[in-house]
């Protein structure tokens, strides 16, 4: 019996839609570009399956998400997944703070950082790159924004360049997108 | 320039539009979302004046006049009628004369602009009983997403230019 996950976790759940999922043999040709379906890749997540059914919107967010989270250059990978997750615990999108909190320990091997956030939540207390990349994404992605000259001024002093500030806000902000599918149209369970 | 540097006021020749401009695929991508959720071929259950006013709505609650101001234009493009013109303005959905569909898509919205954290399985639904199809949920969903997003761009961009 599968069990909802409702604390914040670095062992990534599985993802159960509340609708009911595109089924891939039924799928429309505009459908299946949208999944990026290939003879060699027809194993589809539940999450991009849902999506499908607005294939519009799936088809170009897929490349923007790619291009934010892994494009070269500027604000470095763990980085950016620390901006995803710092808009994952305002807006309490516990699948997307597990994967993104996974793989900034994978980037980093410092799952401290992660399990302080955990359990502090938006309060966490971090070292001062950290505390000022944290607390910049927290405050941009409370409703309405928030993050303010005092925020960036804390990016700037830690050394933050304006295309790593532009990363940041971009990746920060592409978590307020993916947060709003991921905990609104479906919820983690631990199998 | 896209929707998002106009709006954020990017001065040309500045450090913030270098910095874009290392960035332009992205910015490139953001815009054919807007169009894809705004004005998007197959609209579903959710038309594209449905579409600005609930978009004009979430743009106030961002506190985004000139965003707002964007919709508020593509909802008088689209044709507007005076409920949809209500709920643009960010009348309660009641009061604006809303029938149960249109009240049940402004709640969600509501919900996912200003309390996603909140968003429950019943609120799903919720959608669902008052008649909305599951593929518009998603397009529901997205189109918050997108705006929310969009909103957060803008935000961070003006911070980052009238810094210097």
């Amino acid at each position: 019996m599968s069990k909802v996950v409702h604390e914040f976790t670095a062992t990534v759940p599985r993802w159960q839609p509340y609708v009911t999922p595109v089924e891939i043999d039924k799928a429309t040709p505009e459908q299946l570009e949208a999944m990026q379906v290939t003879p060699s890749n027809k194993k589809i997540s539940a999450y991009v399956l849902t999506l499908a059914h607005d294939p519009e919107s799936l088809k170009v967010r897929s490349p923007l998400f790619n291009a934010i989270m892994y494009g070269k250059g500027g604000l470095s990978s763990a980085e950016r997944e620390l901006g995803a997750v710092a808009a994952s615990v305002v807006n309490a999108c516990v699948y997307c703070a597990a994967v993104h909190a996974s793989r900034f320990n994978q980037l980093t091997k410092r799952p401290e950082v992660m399990e302080t956030i955990f359990a502090a939540g938006t309060q966490a207390e971090l070292e001062e790159q950290h505390q000022a990349i944290f607390d910049f994404a927290v405050k941009l992605s409370q409703s309405p924004p928030a993050a303010g000259p005092a925020e960036l001024a804390a990016l700037r002093e830690v050394g933050l360049s304006e295309v790593e500030i532009l990363d940041l806000i971009l990746s920060a902000s592409i978590f307020g997108w993916a947060n709003r599918l991921m905990h609104t149209l479906g919820e983690p369970v631990a199998d | 320039m896209t929707l998002i540097e106009t709006l954020a006021g990017v001065g040309a020749g500045s450090p913030l539009a270098e910095a874009l401009a290392q960035r332009a695929q992205i910015m490139e991508l953001s815009q054919a979302s807007h169009d894809a959720v705004l004005l998007p071929r197959e609209p579903g259950g959710l038309s594209h004046a449905e579409r600005a006013a609930l978009a004009t709505r979430m743009a106030s609650v961002n506190r985004d006049d000139a965003l707002a101001a964007h919709y508020r234009a593509l909802l008088a493009d689209a044709g507007e009628t005076p409920v949809l013109a209500a709920i643009a303005a960010g009348e309660d959905a009641s009061q604006a004369g809303a029938d149960a569909r249109l009240a049940a898509l402004v709640r969600h919205i509501d919900i996912l602009t200003a309390r996603t954290r909140e968003a429950t399985k019943g609120d799903v639904a919720a959608l669902v009983a008052a008649g909305i199809t599951e593929p518009d949920v998603v397009r529901l969903a997205e189109l918050a997403a997108f705006v929310n997003y969009q909103a957060r761009v803008i935000a961070g961009l003006r911070l980052l230019g009238a810094s210097r």
